[in-house]
């Protein structure tokens, strides 16, 4: 356990938000980007530490728990925090991208750099405080906290149509906050604890289950809400314009990291709390996940000629597989979920992050306008392509074992829908190969020898790669030894999620 | 009469009770006073004396915030003290002083008379307290008199403006309309609950405990049921429900900023008092008519104020409907407290989150209005966020904190409202609820949008005067009262601590 002498969760997500808030009171420029470095760098390594001090043979229960009282005890709120093995993973995860983030807003050279900092920083607190509440009531309120952040960015430093981006965003995101916080309070009212937190929710709910359709009901409420919020087909379209508007790292953080609420939610609170609900909603979302998000937005990810909108959808894509990796219901398929989640973060935040730099030296995202920039930047194409196999799932980078094992799970769950899911993976080399091959190879076009000669390309500079080589070594690290990551993770889904093939499944297809 | 037999009078009345009522009203006489005997020169400073009056009362009763005379009746039973008087208490004066503060700041611009604005501000604000913790047909229908005859002056105060003139007679008629349907519903109710056929008849009918206990015992009773339907209809006048919101959108864009912020604040809290009294206290027996009548009530409410607002460009309109959509989340609780306590302390959360952010928006609002206070459109905000951060900031919380987003106090006010209809059962309302949180979303951001994000504005020809009027450059007072609201909703949407534990946990 950890020997610190303060709560490393609450300095995690106090730490970024003191720093934002002594922007906001108006610090000087050059001080506050010192202290923006250590607002993204505290979490980080609160992160690290508690990984490497995370206590073996927890089971379910959580490590650095910790409860402080908001004033809300009437309504069986406080704020309680702690990780188990579901939620070590992304906490590490929003810890090590908060880091690349921030690391490449600093560079970045925006106009209004201590606002966009500033809004950075409150992303950050409230993305390390989703992951480290086990009080649901705030598990919601810090994803809201990160959330509007974003809208404000968008709509601020974003590119193209960024006013119309983020209004749809702000809009698709409300209505799928408020359905699933609709579904998080009626479980609060319904289960009779009077208490937020997810351990006596857990309780109440194991020892009297609710009743077969009213859990029907609150899962398919959830399964909407969160799958709005993490893109599902066909309630994704805010995504792709969201993320092509986006500032690069206001997408990194929202791909990477706020996305996975959604995901989480339902498999850290909606799957084990309502088994009976989820076993009625599987065949709905499994099948959207793979017809809709795997193939249909696979086929118009290949069709895309903006390289960062081209990310985005690979990012909708990508989810598919998680949405099926939880509608196997089944705790080899939770944990692929989680695996896929914290390697898809990495990777789509690094591929954000080389698609700006990209843009730097290209000035257009047109891929079609591209090509040979190789001879030129052959360390930001090495980046390039590595982030780009990666993606696609190559052995040896953490990718790989979540969809691995989500396949595997998923094979028990239906042949046809496993097929249809791994013939996705030629998909995305398809579109990923290509875009590589476009950007980096081949000679260059007429329009890019002018800007090339305008601005003559630089390689990537180590404000630049700094950032990159984090994500990119957390890749490798998880993708050689995912054990790391999968020991925690066994033991708390092991008492939590059913083992498979023990709930009814007569219902799915291809049985 | 002797004078043991005043001093009887007096003990027994418990003048001390009403003091904090008794001390606004002598400060308002003292304005008065003020302005008669101080030189012309010095006439500057009787806002400050107001202000800082109005700071003393507010301490004195914050020091005192729970007396041990609590939960008591005073004057024969025409008041009713308790917990939630306190509270209601404090929020008119905390109210009164920002408007009155605003005030300093709008009435400098319109070359108005000054002292008679702050000395009604005070005399409103003392009936509202009284109106707040009446247990009395008479004693509520005198304070709500006292308050509606102090607006119609308030409303119609730019004498000049023909909007302002328009805005004060729909609000006299309006009022007086809403007035009579009031007084016809208590008529009716004390003419049957003193019928002498009838179970538990009472002579003494105008108090709540009695009519209480009469209309216990006349489950279902015709003539009682039309008197209790007239008597809501009177109050959703005052808090602008539907279908009785049709003067909100007029009247709040012709008064003076100062003064529509006091009409949205303070006047419908005002209304959400008594109704709360009515319906929990006097009309509790009858809960199975207030129920479905207020339901129906909040669910076009909400709809009806959310979706009239979206197409408005005129930001006193907007807020002006966007608090009725407000005052439909609000019945929604009321809905909820006949049968959830916990709604109680939901209402008075939102009521509070209500003020903190409304009354920044406005103090917003007196900053960027020009010389034609009817005249704020959402195109004067454009560049806001380049020009005065601070004031765009504290629009943004302001705004944000109404929409109902976290982390700021608006949110957590609504999502108690929802926990408590969720426990009350009120599945339809709460989907209602839901819809209308959606779509307020876009009138709030737009606006925000207005102030934050730059927008290609046509090239004008040279020397063309911009069409946006200058803004007021924000001095201290308002500078740190502004500040202190924004970190108020801040903050109450973080840590609630014993200011939640005070309202919730009852």
């Amino acid at each position: 356990m950890s020997q610190l002498p303060f709560d490393p969760l609450l300095v995690s997500i106090a730490a970024p938000l003191a720093v934002a808030l002594a922007i906001a009171l108006g610090l000087p420029k050059r001080y506050s980007v010192l202290l923006a470095y250590a607002g993204f760098a505290v979490p980080a390594l609160m992160a690290l530490h508690c990984w490497y001090h995370f206590p073996v043979g927890l089971g379910a229960d959580y490590a650095f728990a910790t409860q402080y009282d908001t004033g809300l005890s009437a309504l069986g709120i406080s704020l309680k925090l702690g990780l188990n093995g579901i939620a070590l993973p992304l906490y590490v995860l929003a810890g090590l991208v908060g880091l690349a983030a921030g690391l490449y807003a600093i560079q970045s050279q925006a106009e209004r750099l201590k606002i966009y900092l500033m809004l950075l920083l409150v992303m950050q607190g409230g993305l390390m405080g989703v992951f480290a509440s086990v009080d649901v009531f705030f598990f919601y309120f810090f994803h809201e906290l990160a959330l509007i952040p974003t809208f404000i960015m968008v709509g601020i430093w974003g590119g193209r149509d960024r006013n119309y981006a983020a209004m749809k965003m702000t809009i698709y995101l409300t209505v799928g906050a408020m359905l699933s916080l609709l579904g998080l309070v009626a479980i609060y009212v319904k289960s009779g604890a009077n208490s937020f937190d997810l351990v006596s929710l857990r309780h109440a709910l194991t020892a009297a289950p609710l009743d077969g359709t009213l859990q029907k009901y609150l899962f398919g409420l959830l399964v909407f809400g969160f799958g709005i919020l993490v893109s599902l087909w066909p309630l994704h379209t805010w995504a792709p314009l969201g993320y092509g508007a986006a500032p690069s790292s206001a997408a990194m953080l929202h791909a990477g990291v706020l996305k996975k609420f959604g995901l989480y939610g339902l498999i850290q609170i909606a799957v084990p709390l309502l088994p009976l609900g989820a076993t009625q909603w599987t065949t709905v979302f499994a099948g959207l996940a793979v017809f809709g998000n795997i193939l249909i937005v696979g086929f118009v990810t290949m069709a895309q000629r903006d390289l960062k909108q081209m990310v985005g959808y690979s990012s909708v894509m990508h989810m598919g597989y998680a949405f099926l990796g939880v509608a196997c219901l089944s705790g080899l398929g939770a944990g692929g979920v989680v695996l896929m989640m914290v390697a898809h973060g990495l990777s789509v935040a690094l591929l954000f992050l080389l698609a700006t730099s990209i843009h730097h030296r290209t000035h257009t995202f047109d891929l079609n306008e591209m090509g040979g920039l190789a001879q030129k930047t052959p360390v930001l194409a090495a980046f390039f392509v590595t982030a780009t196999l990666a993606s696609i799932g190559l052995p040896g980078f953490a990718n790989f074992w979540g969809e691995l094992t989500i396949f595997v799970a998923a094979w028990s769950y239906s042949k046809v829908l496993t097929a249809c899911a791994v013939s996705g993976i030629i998909i995305s080399a398809i579109y990923g190969l290509r875009a590589a091959a476009r950007v980096f190879f081949g000679p260059p076009t007429e329009e890019l020898n002018r800007v090339t000669a305008a601005h003559p390309p630089a390689d990537l500079r180590w404000s630049e790669k700094l950032p990159a080589i984090i994500l990119l070594a957390a890749l490798l690290f998880i993708g050689f030894w995912p054990k790391s990551l999968t020991t925690p993770l066994n033991a708390a889904l092991h008492p939590a999620w059913p083992a498979a093939g023990a709930l009814p499944l007569q219902t799915t297809p291809g049985k | 009469m002797t004078p043991e037999l005043l001093q009887a009078a007096a003990a027994s009345n418990q003048w001390s009770a009403i003091l904090p009522e008794l001390g606004l009203g002598c400060l308002a006489l003292l304005l008065l006073v003020l302005e008669i005997v101080l030189p012309k020169s010095a006439h500057d400073r009787i806002p400050t004396v107001a202000i800082v009056g109005q700071l003393a009362i507010l301490v004195a009763l914050l020091v005192n915030l729970t007396p041990a005379g609590l939960e008591r009746d005073t004057f024969n039973g025409l008041l009713h003290h308790s917990r939630d008087g306190q509270f209601l208490r404090a929020f008119f004066l905390v109210t009164s002083i920002v408007v009155c503060l605003l005030g300093r700041v709008a009435l400098a611009k319109q070359l108005l008379p000054k002292i008679e604005f702050y000395h009604l501000v005070l005399v409103v604000t003392a009936a509202m307290m009284l109106l707040a913790q009446s247990n009395h047909f008479v004693m509520l229908f005198v304070a709500l008199e006292t308050v509606t005859v102090g607006f119609y002056i308030l409303v119609s105060y730019v004498r000049t403006s023909p909007l302002s003139l328009e805005a004060g007679l729909k609000y006299l008629i309006m009022g007086a309309l809403s007035s009579a349907l009031l007084l016809f519903g208590i008529v009716l109710l004390y003419g049957v609950a003193g019928t002498p056929t009838l179970p538990a008849h009472t002579g003494q009918a105008m108090n709540f405990d009695a009519l209480s206990a009469f209309l216990a015992a006349n489950p279902g009773n015709f003539v009682a049921q039309c008197g209790i339907a007239l008597v809501l209809s009177g109050v959703a006048f005052k808090i602008g429900a539907f279908p009785f919101q049709i003067w909100i959108p007029d009247v709040y864009q012709g008064a003076p900023t100062p003064v529509t912020a006091f009409l949205a604040v303070a006047s419908k809290a005002a209304g959400f008092a008594v109704l709360l009294v009515l319906t929990l206290k006097a009309f509790a027996p009858y809960a199975g008519l207030t129920v479905p009548l207020l339901g129906v009530l909040a669910a076009a409410t909400i709809l009806f104020g959310n979706i009239a607002a979206l197409t408005q460009s005129n930001v006193k309109r907007l807020i002006g409907l966007s608090g009725v959509s407000h005052a439909g989340f609000l019945l929604l609780g009321v809905v909820a407290a006949v049968s959830t306590p916990l709604a109680l302390g939901a209402v008075y959360f939102y009521l509070a989150a209500y003020l903190i952010a409304t009354l920044a928006v406005f103090g917003v609002m007196t900053h960027v209005a020009g010389p034609n206070d009817a005249d704020q459109e959402l195109d004067h905000y454009a560049g806001l966020a380049r020009d005065n951060p601070f004031l765009a900031t504290v629009l943004a919380v302001g705004l944000g904190s109404l929409a109902g987003i976290p982390p700021l106090a608006g949110f957590m006010g609504k999502l108690f409202v929802f926990i408590a209809a969720f426990k009350a059962g009120l599945y339809p309302l709460l989907a209602v609820a839901i819809v209308g949180v959606v779509i307020s979303i876009y009138y709030y951001f737009g606006w925000i949008k207005a102030a934050f994000f730059e927008t290609w504005r046509a090239p004008q020809p040279e020397g063309t005067p911009d069409s946006r009027p200058a803004r007021t450059p924000v001095a201290w007072p308002a500078g740190v009262t502004l500040g202190l609201l924004a970190l108020a909703s801040v903050v109450l949407g973080f840590y609630q601590g014993c200011f939640g534990e005070w309202l919730l946990n009852r």
